[in-house]
């Protein structure tokens, strides 16, 4: 057993080693550099820093493998940027862009940003440009870009989303993004992890936004510099798609990035979607006992369904605590909350029923695939049967830019990962957060419903 | 560098840094609104060489640059915080405007004429007769920061191709 070492690390959390952290002056009682266990985090970014040991509290350089950027962050940001250094991007083959935040156009503003966008993949030879495909968190996985063990920068905040591949995946700001299209190179902060041990089954009607929400709330949003590692036999039992919640809403707590170790799912997952897994997906995982900062433990068969009330995904409670709150609009959407699989839960409550009168049920599908998808196996007949209006494949009213948004006083529950003040239009407006069983069984009552006594299994076409 | 510490409390987010609503403005308009909304004299009375004393979670929010944008183009020479949100402290960074984590920020009071050696993380209160402990900037970032932020360290390094 190693003495203490939880101690060593939190007397030490900004260490000032580089990269080659010489071999000396290490506690020799808490680690044997070779030997010690490590948490996934830390040997994501050993492999990204060039193989080096590293140790939570050193800052390393590291080779960021998939630069992903999106049309409000991206060209528009970097083109005068890298006018001003004139300097050009290093390596487009690692570069993704995706039009997702503005698309489609609604005004001649946001025309010319998608068209700025478009001519700059064109003309920097970036072949990885997906335009009006859908958003791109879901592009990643969607095209096959993500590979376990890879290094993925993002212009966005919820780039975590990507670590539920086991890519160590964070977002950046613009100057950063600049910094890392010029020399494929960026710096972090090895952070301490939080594992959170998730075992037992989610109850029927149960999702894993209600477990980010749970979690938003008992950890807090303030978890600047940490990795969270989501673990356990509720997580292995997990689809890609509930995995994809858990480390997009790492971005919720604060953290850095959220990991999950890779398993079979995630292997045949990048297989179905044309993807390389690499040579040995399986092996990244974290040492039994790694030197974690604290474990979290959360049963998943105690959960009830949960919504977050308005202005933070942390003032979440059981949705027992808001029922009868009169909606007037339900969303479906964003990266976190409108895959294939949240519009099939969404399906369960609807086949068969229709939207309120007074309130109005919107589907923004994650991607265009999405929308075909669901299109083929009836998912998409059962919403429209219940009334709901189809949007574009798009950020949408999660940015506050699309279709969708909300008028002073009104209410919204939504399947999306934020509802900070204003986001969805005017600050006026309030916003609850849920899972898709709990918005549309929402949609169904017109005001806020659990989700459970209206579930009906899943029906898809012959 | 040396100068006069402006103290506000935690949880200083990106809107009262750079107000969404005022984001259009060019930077050193936007930069009069800097922190408005907690303290309306900040941005007429913060002279260059100041310093920003804040508590936890510094800069929560968007990652909208601005908003280390504006404390630097107010002059503001350093952050001092018990902590910062992950991407505004690299923003800052980024932008040549050293951040530095002190678990005592909180002795610091309005007014007080502080010392600071973002190298040695060491912050010496003047009117207080005190020397409190910062984690150091690790040098290969403070060399960035010396550079005048990222941008200007590529140009530096010849990163124009
Ligand atoms: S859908 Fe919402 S949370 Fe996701 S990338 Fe778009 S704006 Fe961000």
């Amino acid at each position: 057993m190693l003495p203490d070492c939880a101690k060593w690390y939190k007397d030490r959390p900004f260490d000032q080693r580089g990269r080659h952290r010489p071999l000396v002056g290490l506690n020799r009682d808490c680690f044997d550099t070779v030997t010690a266990p490590q948490t996934l985090a830390q040997k994501l970014l050993s492999r990204a820093a060039g193989g080096a040991s590293v140790m939570p509290g050193d800052i390393v350089t590291v080779e960021v493998d998939l630069i992903m950027a999106h049309d409000s962050s991206g060209p528009r940001r970097w083109k005068p940027q890298l006018e001003q250094l004139g300097a050009r991007i290093k390596d487009p083959s690692r570069i993704v862009i995706v039009s997702d935040h503005y698309v489609p156009a609604v005004d001649a503003e946001s025309a010319a940003i998608l068209k700025l966008t478009r001519d700059f993949a064109h003309e920097n030879g970036i072949a990885r440009f997906h335009d009006m495909q859908g958003i791109c968190h879901a592009i990643l996985p969607e095209k096959g870009y993500l590979r376990p063990g890879i290094f993925v920068a993002g212009g966005d905040s919820h780039t975590p989303h990507a670590g539920a591949f086991g890519c160590y995946a964070a977002g950046f700001g613009a100057t950063d993004m600049l910094g890392i299209v010029v020399t494929g190179q960026t710096w972090t902060i090895v952070p301490q992890t939080i594992r959170v041990e998730i075992d037992g089954t989610l109850g029927d009607g149960v999702a894993a936004k209600d477990i980010m929400l749970v979690l938003c709330r008992e950890l807090g949003m303030d978890n600047a510099f940490k990795a969270i590692e989501f673990g356990g036999s509720c997580v292995r039992a997990m689809s890609m798609a509930e995995r994809m919640v858990l480390a997009n809403m790492t971005a919720e707590l604060g953290g850095e990035t959220g990991l999950i170790e890779p398993d079979a799912t995630t292997v045949a997952h990048i297989r179905a979607h044309g993807g390389d897994p690499g040579a040995d997906p399986l092996g990244w995982t974290a040492d039994p006992g790694a030197p974690y900062e604290r474990v979290v433990r959360l049963d998943a068969g105690t959960l009830e369904p949960h919504v977050a009330a308005p202005h933070s995904p942390a003032n979440s409670a059981p949705v027992s605590a808001h029922l009868g709150t009169k909606v007037d609009q339900a969303y479906i959407g964003a990266c976190v909350g409108a895959k294939l699989e949240d519009l099939q839960m969404a399906a369960r409550v609807l086949a068969g029923r229709k939207v309120a009168t007074g309130t109005r049920l919107l589907v923004a599908p994650s991607s265009s695939a999405t929308t075909a998808q669901a299109a083929a196996d009836g998912t998409l007949a059962v919403l429209m049967e219940a009334g709901a209006t189809l949007l574009p494949s798009g950020c949408g009213a999660c940015a506050g830019m699309g279709a969708g948004l909300l008028a002073d006083g009104e209410t919204c529950i939504s399947s999306t990962n934020r509802n900070f003040k204003g986001r969805m239009g005017h600050a006026g407006a309030s916003v609850y957060l849920g899972s898709p069983y709990t918005v549309a069984a929402a949609a169904v009552a017109g005001r806020i419903e659990d989700p459970r006594p209206l579930l009906q299994p899943l029906r898809r076409a012959a | 560098m040396s100068g006069r510490a402006f103290v506000f409390g935690d949880n200083i987010d990106t809107d009262v840094l750079a107000p969404g609503y005022l984001m259009k403005l060019p930077a050193d308009e936007l930069a009069r609104h800097c922190l408005a909304a907690v303290d309306p004299a900040f941005a007429s009375t913060v002279q260059p060489g100041d310093f920003v004393v804040a508590g936890a979670n510094f800069g929560l929010g968007s990652s909208r640059e601005q908003a280390a944008v504006s404390l630097k183009t107010l002059g503001v020479a350093a952050v001092i915080a018990t902590g910062f949100a992950r991407i505004f402290y690299r923003n800052a960074l980024n932008l040549g405007l050293p951040a530095l984590f002190c678990d005592a920020a909180g002795s610091i009071e309005a007014g007080d004429r502080l010392e600071v050696d973002p190298v040695a993380g060491q912050i010496i209160n003047h009117t207080r007769n005190q020397t409190l402990a910062a984690r150091p900037i690790p040098a290969h970032l403070m060399d960035m920061v010396r550079a005048g932020g990222l941008v200007a360290q590529l140009k530096a390094r010849g990163m124009a191709a």
